[in-house]
């Protein structure tokens, strides 16, 4: 007897059918309540799909809020860091949020559809806080994650596949940009966005019209080496072009719970999103404090020697002195296509300036035994990899 | 320029004024709008029918913190001083207490009750302290804060190991549940209870009414008084001495946007359009007005705008005036009896049920009275031969179900009439006009958001260090020379001035 009532099982996406057709390892996780899988069939092909050719992920877990309503332009402007009067419609904003303390929350894209009506998305959900940060602004707040399907689809043929597809206007569409297409009699958004810092777009559409969707795609990509990836090859990717995770490289505020824990926008290297110019968004007045006392800590890229993976290492300010820790690492890989130990971590100020030489403290498993190295690693400016394709407009064709 | 001041004031509530005289007595030039045409708040004395006045919300005076008194040389001119509050019996045989003093109860009752009666003013001696003073902010780094703090403790601490545990059982406990234990007369309950809950969202069964109780007691130790010409009376002695000090007040003048720049305030700008400037401006409007209307959510942070719209603030205490040919004839009492503060709530459980009422929106139907005949003593209400009585009754939810009409109110003073007629048989016969102040008229006339009593519910939640809401209890607003210095603010509503005077001394001590 199974009681139908109570649902308590992960949702699917509705390209859970297709996925699981071509997912030979049956590795799932949870993301945001959903079947997320981490892999299909081998994370290395998966990871060059995106490099090379191009790499399709499900982004349907992720959250998503509709924000309507005369207020919604100020809505926006007074919750996140940076100035939204500058994001016009058919354009695509990354931004953070922070609490009233100048903590970030999350990070995500706000999409402005059309004049007047945006889409929040995020990894974590926040509806309790965009609620309270609608008191006295007259918005609509609608969480829509489960009525909009979304694919990621990345990498340097995904120009190509689209507009073998039948996408119009993907030539003139630049990065962070929004067109509308309809598709089998529903609206196709496509956005050039993503999470892989190559060149790539993400679909958006009526969950009804997923598969249909998932196959023309698939169909338009036979011959331009087109896969199905999972988290972990995404995962790797993100690292390569530096971007932050949630949980990995800070902790969203309001799930923190010892003090200190926190960072704050200035903290994570992303002071060129926070605008003080603006008359007030939230965190305005402890950002500003921060600015002009210093901040604690400072995010750096890590180019590491040697190719021991710095997962978790301590970062030390000199090779011999262990007692000088200055930070960690929060997030590290061997890149495949930089051919770099790559790695993001928090350091103490003054510590984390570009150029500057840090020690990393990385221990690693040779058939049981613990080894430990001190490696030299140099600060970098630029995120790892940054190819002219990404920002090209209109892309090559393959 | 000459509409630039170094202060200016929201607002002739007898917090504002005491605020705006203590910064002017510092030679400060300093400005008060008031939206009302008179200058008071809810403490005005005003006409409510042809020839008849009364104290339009607040009718008595027990809470005057003598601090504020000193500070200002205020000195009140009683009608009546000292009153003694009788506790109505259907037989004629009414409970009077005044203080420590008893009468009308059982030996065993009379016993317990300057029992009780003395540790309740031990106890309010310690709150009073701290009433006069900003509360410390926890978790705080500041040597003053953490001085009061230390020094909290040790008072506590200081009072005995009995006293100590019993003040910490009490401080969040009802009062029902002490009341029940140590009396047996019923009247008695019901009146203290009555003392405990007036003016709040509260039964004698809520939680933390033996501290509304305590705070009723803070200063004065509860002794109640009447002022001549009604609760204006000592407005009009306060307006003199602000004028005095060279306070500028100018009536008939809302406030609708304090404005902001760069996260200071730069000054305030009237319904009239005419705008004043200062850099240093203090609301005596409540809480959530001054934050929510007149600064507005865009200039806030998100959480604290969430905190501040959450403050609980709806008003239960409605006000009525009746307008007497003669005064009703009430058993067992002599003319002197008039004179007195007249409860009517025969029982703790009368009171809680009329509160319960309250709890799903409907107005009591044998609803709590606090009854005055202020003309008894002050002939400048009444013409002569002819009465006012000014009754607090209570519940009247400010949230009715289906809102306030003309039929909802009447049925309300109706309820208030057929309680009265049970120990005044005759007062039909003297009524010659009346007039019902619902917390939604009180709202209206007084500009208090819910119309509330204290300007924001008083419990733990919204008490000391998280008055009005946690990070913002000592005065200032996260706006830079924005302060409050109005009943909702720590401690409290009544006409006590501890409000106004501490928020001066902040801001003074912020020069
Ligand atoms: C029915 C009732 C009975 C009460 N009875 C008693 C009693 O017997 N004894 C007692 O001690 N207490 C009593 N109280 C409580 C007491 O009246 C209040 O706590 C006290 O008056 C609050 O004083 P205040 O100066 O802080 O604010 P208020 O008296 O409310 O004054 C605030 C002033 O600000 C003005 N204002 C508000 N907004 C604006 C604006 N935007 N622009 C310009 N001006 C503005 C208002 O018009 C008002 O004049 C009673 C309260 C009520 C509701």
């Amino acid at each position: 007897m199974t009681a139908q009532h109570i649902f308590t099982g992960r949702l699917k996406t509705p390209f859970h059918p297709r996925i699981t057709e071509l997912d030979s390892l049956n590795t799932w996780h949870n993301w945001a309540g959903y079947s997320s899988a981490e892999a299909l069939y081998c994370e290395d092909m998966e990871y060059f799909a995106i490099r090379n050719s191009t790499g399709v992920f499900d982004i349907t877990p992720m959250t998503k809020y509709r924000i309507t309503g005369p207020d919604a332009l100020n809505y926006l402007d007074r919750l996140v860091t940076r100035d939204m009067k500058k994001i016009k419609p058919g354009r695509v904003a990354y931004a953070v949020w922070c609490d009233d303390q100048g903590q970030v929350m999350d990070d995500g894209t706000i999409f402005h559809l059309r004049e007047g009506e945006y889409r929040l998305c995020s990894q974590e959900r926040h509806f309790a806080w965009l609620k309270a940060a609608s008191i006295g602004f007259d918005v609509t707040l609608k969480e829509e994650t489960a009525d909009v399907a979304a694919l990621a689809v990345q990498g340097p043929t995904s120009y190509s596949i689209l507009k073998n597809m039948g996408v119009r206007g993907l030539e003139e569409l630049k990065p962070f940009g929004l067109i509308h297409n309809e598709f089998l009699g529903s609206e196709l958004m496509i956005s050039r966005t993503g999470f892989t810092g190559d060149l790539g777009y993400e679909l958006w559409i009526s969950p009804d019209k997923a598969l249909e969707l998932w196959d023309a795609l698939f169909e338009a990509g036979k011959e331009y080496g087109i896969r199905a990836i999972g988290t972990h090859a995404l995962g790797l990717a993100r690292k390569e072009a530096a971007y932050l995770a949630p949980f990995e490289d800070f902790l969203p505020a309001e799930t923190t719970v010892r003090t200190g824990r926190t960072r704050s926008p200035l903290e994570l290297g992303l002071d060129w999103l926070v605008d003080f110019s603006k008359e007030n968004f939230n965190g305005r007045k402890a950002l500003l404090k921060e600015k002009e006392n210093g901040s604690q800590w400072n995010l750096v890229k890590l180019d590491i020697e040697g190719n021991k993976t710095a997962d978790h290492s301590y970062i030390y300010a000199h090779e011999k002195n262990n007692k000088s820790e200055i930070g960690f690492i929060t997030s590290a890989a061997w890149s495949p296509i930089c051919k770099q130990n790559i790695a993001l971590g928090t350091v103490r100020s003054p510590h984390g300036k570009p150029g500057d030489t840090l020690w990393v403290e990385i221990y690693y498993q040779r058939e049981m035994h613990w080894n430990r190295v001190m490696a030299e690693a140099s600060i970098v400016d630029k995120p790892f990899w940054f190819p002219a394709r990404r920002g090209k407009t209109p892309p090559d064709p393959f | 320029m000459t509409n630039q001041y170094d202060a200016i004031v929201i607002g002739a509530g007898h917090n504002g004024m005491i605020c705006s005289a203590l910064l002017a007595k510092t030679g400060k030039k300093v400005l008060v709008l008031e939206a009302n045409d008179q200058v008071g708040g809810a403490a005005i004395t005003r006409k409510f029918a042809d020839d008849f006045s009364v104290s339009a919300c607040a009718h008595l005076l027990f809470q005057l913190q003598p601090d504020v008194i000193k500070d200002l040389g205020i000195e009140p001119d009683y009608s009546k001083k000292s009153m003694e509050t009788i506790v109505l019996t259907e037989d004629g045989n009414h409970i009077r207490y005044q203080g420590k003093n008893i009468s009308g109860v059982n030996e065993e009752d009379k016993k317990n009750y300057i029992e009780f009666h003395n540790r309740m003013i031990r106890f309010s001696d310690l709150l009073k302290t701290y009433l006069n003073k900003r509360p410390p902010r926890l978790g705080t780094k500041n040597t003053k804060d953490l001085m009061t703090l230390a020094k909290l403790g040790f008072d506590i601490r200081r009072m005995g190991k009995t006293e100590m545990r019993e003040f910490l059982r009490l401080i969040g406990m009802n009062i029902y549940d002490e009341l029940d234990e140590r009396f047996v007369n019923p009247y008695l309950k019901g009146a203290l209870s009555t003392d405990a809950v007036l003016g709040t969202h509260l039964g004698p069964r809520s939680p933390n009414t033996i501290l509304t109780y305590l705070y009723r007691l803070a200063g004065l130790h509860g002794d109640v008084s009447s002022i001549q010409g009604g609760m204006g009376g000592l407005m009009n002695q306060i307006r003199s001495i602000a004028e005095g000090s060279g306070v500028e007040i100018k009536t008939n003048s809302k406030v609708n946007e304090i404005s902001v720049s760069n996260g200071a305030v730069t000054g305030v700008q009237t319904e009239g359009g005419e705008k004043y400037l200062s850099s240093t401006v203090v609301s005596n409007a409540d809480p959530k007005q001054t934050m929510m209307n007149l600064v507005g959510p865009k200039h806030l942070e998100i959480r604290f705008t969430h905190r501040i719209d959450n403050i609980r603030m709806r008003g239960n205490a409605s006000k009525l005036h009746f307008a007497l040919n003669a005064l009703p004839k009430i058993p067992g009492f002599e003319d002197l009896d008039y004179q007195q503060r007249i409860l009517i709530a025969p029982s703790e459980h009368y009171v809680e049920k009329a509160f319960n009422h309250a709890k799903y929106g409907e107005s009591s139907v044998r609803p709590v009275l606090e009854i005055t005949f202020p003309s008894t003593t002050d002939s400048s209400l009444a013409p002569e031969g002819k009465h006012v009585m000014s009754i607090v009754a209570q519940y009247a939810p400010y949230h009715l179900k289906g809102g306030w009409s003309n039929e909802s109110k009447q049925q309300f003073s109706d309820a208030v009439k057929s309680v009265l007629k049970s120990h005044m048989v005759n007062i039909d016969q003297c009524i010659i006009s009346e007039e019902l102040l619902t917390p939604a008229d009180i709202e209206q006339e007084f500009n208090i958001t819910g119309g509330h009593w204290h300007h924001g519910e008083f419990t733990l939640d919204q008490f000391m260090f998280v008055r009005p809401v946690a990070g913002s209890s000592q005065y200032e607003m996260p706006i830079n020379g924005l302060f409050l210095c109005g009943a909702g603010s720590h401690p409290g509503g009544g006409i006590s001035g501890a409000c106004g005077r501490n928020a001066a001394q902040v801001i003074l001590q912020r020069d």
